[in-house]
């Protein structure tokens, strides 16, 4: 029974890499002609994505580092795992931003030419340091005695944590530093992020254990739990924050943003909010978490559809932000598909997904496969 | 001749007083010294080519009268012919707006370019310092040598003034017209060549530098104001002793018209302080 589920997820993923491996083709070979995003709406799905993975990977890095940092012996067990999860989303992320840029050959720019008054030049260089960082957890973690590697692990831990806020709360501030989008230009967006990494990669890391972790006895439950605990709090907390970004300005009534949450909450995508986020990002994971912390089938459901539908947060963040109008009348003045604040992804742009998404599968399975990802049942129980 | 002549005595002189090996040594001093004193203009000279000198010679601007303009959107295609851009890539489009409603409806518009601000939002956020102010005229510019394309400016500019260029091409791009360079950047990257810049890169108003001559003088105005029947277009050095020469239309003093008429800059509340003054 087993086998044939095992079966059937590969030929899933072999027909998810299919696709993806076309729509990489038609990057190489169109370009950016098949994608939707224009010059009204420069940044699409891709920057979604990347925003939406490198979450991913700071929010697991940060549960993990926390752990060896505070020495919660329990999430100790998820320790590798996290490092895992954290250094395979990151290399999503990164090969999501790759397809978006106009001229990928370029990319070494970032090193060689820095503008430091840009968040986007801090937030390269930072992410660097933390992808290094990572290499070096993960050498020590999988090839050092564990004696040894526990201590070095918490050093490094600790400059870890730092450099992971530093760096995703950078990935807020290239948002707000933005004055001209009056959407994005909050202080709370690097908060945001940060609160948003964690529930995202928190619920991530549940599900993987709900559903990978081999031992199925009392110490997967404990752990399950935790964890359950944890991403039913970072949601909670994560929708407080939101409720405060989204009343205030709506409440007042005149800040120029509004028109940007208009567009979120009542806009053409609407149900994006309320169906994806609201609803199946938030409040089925809220009942599922809370009615069944240590049922790892329910809160492992609960943990992936919090993860998956966070989806609909990043996008929310990056699309509503450049449809509000910069300056009325400016889409009409040239009638050009490229020229209008209507965006929906191409195909292509889905299939380019689709190629980072099973790419992350295929380094997960390998990883699985060849490296002690999980804890024992006894370092659980510890 | 005669300073030649001049130099040949005083070598002569110097030759039977001091003999020749001191001449020499006196020579290699000289010219040390005539290199040290002019080493800070050829510094200057140096940092003028690289952009960073603090001296200004020009500071290129629009005076733009919306009284005089019909709304012909003529700047719009003379700056798309002058600078062969591709669709979706309009450096100067007409924004026009219908306000009120019947009966009491008004219509307005204005020409766009871009504003060559001041204090550009845009130039900060690129993360490989590919677009930039250029000390010496103002000029706001993207080096599509180095752009790599991640639109981060294209979101931080308040006025909606770049394009990506997504290598897209009229169908005359076929023809013969697609064999013509075109002139921006003084054809630098003229030719249109898939995956090769400028596609793949922002791209904006340049104020049409191409028609500088050596010195920074305009030999002709930019299109869009060189093509405006009705004169609304006044393009000039707002920093020139003159009090704002006006390149387009002689006779007319740019800063006169900002002290006689009403103008005024758009979303001055950002404190970009853009080049572009509208008058009212």
């Amino acid at each position: 029974m087993k086998s044939r589920y095992g079966l059937m997820g590969w030929v899933l993923w072999g027909a998810l890499l299919t696709l993806g491996l076309v729509g990489v083709w038609q990057r190489f070979t169109y370009g950016h002609h098949l994608a939707n995003y224009g010059s009204f709406i420069p940044w699409g799905l891709w920057v979604a994505a990347y925003i939406y993975f490198v979450g991913l990977s700071a929010g697991a890095f940060l549960l993990s580092s926390l752990a060896y940092i505070f020495k919660v012996k329990a999430l100790e067990a998820i320790g590798r795992l996290a490092l895992v999860v954290a250094t395979i989303t990151l290399f999503m992320a990164l090969l999501s931003i790759w397809f978006d840029i106009g001229h990928m050959e370029r990319f070494w720019y970032v090193f060689t030419r820095p503008n430091f008054y840009s968040m986007m030049a801090w937030m390269i260089w930072m992410y660097t340091a933390y992808f290094l960082l990572l290499l070096a957890e993960l050498g020590i973690a999988f090839w050092v005695a564990p004696a040894k590697g526990e201590r070095w692990l918490r050093v490094l831990g600790v400059l870890g944590v730092p450099l992971a806020i530093a760096f995703h709360g950078g990935v807020g501030a290239l948002f707000a530093v933005v004055g001209a989008r009056s959407y994005w230009h909050s202080a709370l967006f690097p908060i945001l992020f940060l609160t948003g990494a964690l529930t995202s990669g928190t619920a991530f890391l549940l599900a993987v254990v709900a559903r990978f972790w081999p031992d199925c006895g009392e110490g997967r439950r404990q752990l399950v739990r935790l964890l359950s605990q944890i991403t039913l709090g970072m949601i909670l907390l994560d929708l407080l924050l939101e409720w405060s970004e989204i009343s205030v300005p709506l409440w007042g009534n005149v800040a120029p943003h509004v028109e940007g949450l208009h567009i979120m909450l009542f806009g053409p995508f609407w149900w994006v909010f309320w169906i994806g986020h609201l609803l199946l990002g938030s409040l089925v994971p809220i009942y599922l978490l809370a009615r069944h912390p240590d049922n790892p089938k329910w809160a492992g459901l609960g943990g992936a559809l919090a993860a998956i539908f966070f989806m609909t947060v990043r996008l929310n963040i990056v699309i509503p932000g450049q449809v509000a109008s910069i300056l009325p009348g400016l889409e009409g003045a040239i009638q050009h598909p490229r020229l209008t604040t209507f965006y929906v992804p191409s195909a292509h742009e889905w299939l380019v997904l689709a190629f980072v998404v099973a790419v992350g599968i295929l380094m997960f399975a390998v990883a699985k496969r060849r490296l002690a990802l999980f804890g024992s049942a006894s370092e659980v129980k510890r | 001749m005669e300073k030649l002549e001049r130099q040949e005595t005083l070598e002569n002189v110097i030759d039977r007083q001091l003999g020749k090996r001191s001449f020499l040594k006196l020579a290699g001093l000289g010219i040390f010294t005539a290199a040290v004193a002019s080493l800070p203009s050829i510094l200057s000279e140096a940092s003028e080519e690289t952009g960073t000198n603090t001296k200004r010679k020009f500071r290129y601007g629009m005076v733009i009268d919306l009284k005089r303009c019909v709304n012909c959107k003529a700047c719009t295609v003379a700056c798309k012919l002058e600078n062969k851009t591709p669709p979706g890539v309009v450096y100067n489009p007409v924004i026009e707006e219908e306000i009120g409603e019947f009966p009491y409806v008004q219509r307005r518009w204005f020409p766009k370019p871009c504003f060559h601000c001041d204090n550009p939002p845009c130039t900060k956020v690129c993360p490989v310092t590919a677009t930039y102010k250029r000390e010496k005229d103002g000029i706001v510019i993207v080096d599509y040598d180095a752009c790599i394309g991640c639109r981060y400016c294209i979101t931080a500019c308040p006025y909606g003034a770049r394009y990506f260029d997504f290598g897209e091409n009229y169908p005359a791009q076929q023809t013969e017209y697609g064999r013509v360079p075109s002139p921006e950047f003084h054809g630098a990257h003229g030719l249109r060549r898939e995956g090769k810049s400028p596609v793949g890169n922002v791209r904006k108003c340049t104020f049409c530098l191409h028609l500088q001559d050596e010195n920074g003088n305009y030999t002709r105005p930019p299109a869009c104001s060189e093509t405006c029947m009705s004169k609304a277009i006044h393009f000039g050095d707002l920093a020139s002793q003159a009090g704002g020469l006006c390149v387009t239309h002689e006779g007319c003093n740019l800063k006169q018209l900002l002290v006689e008429r009403k103008w005024i800059r758009l979303k001055e509340e950002l404190g970009t302080e853009p080049m572009v003054y509208y008058l009212l």
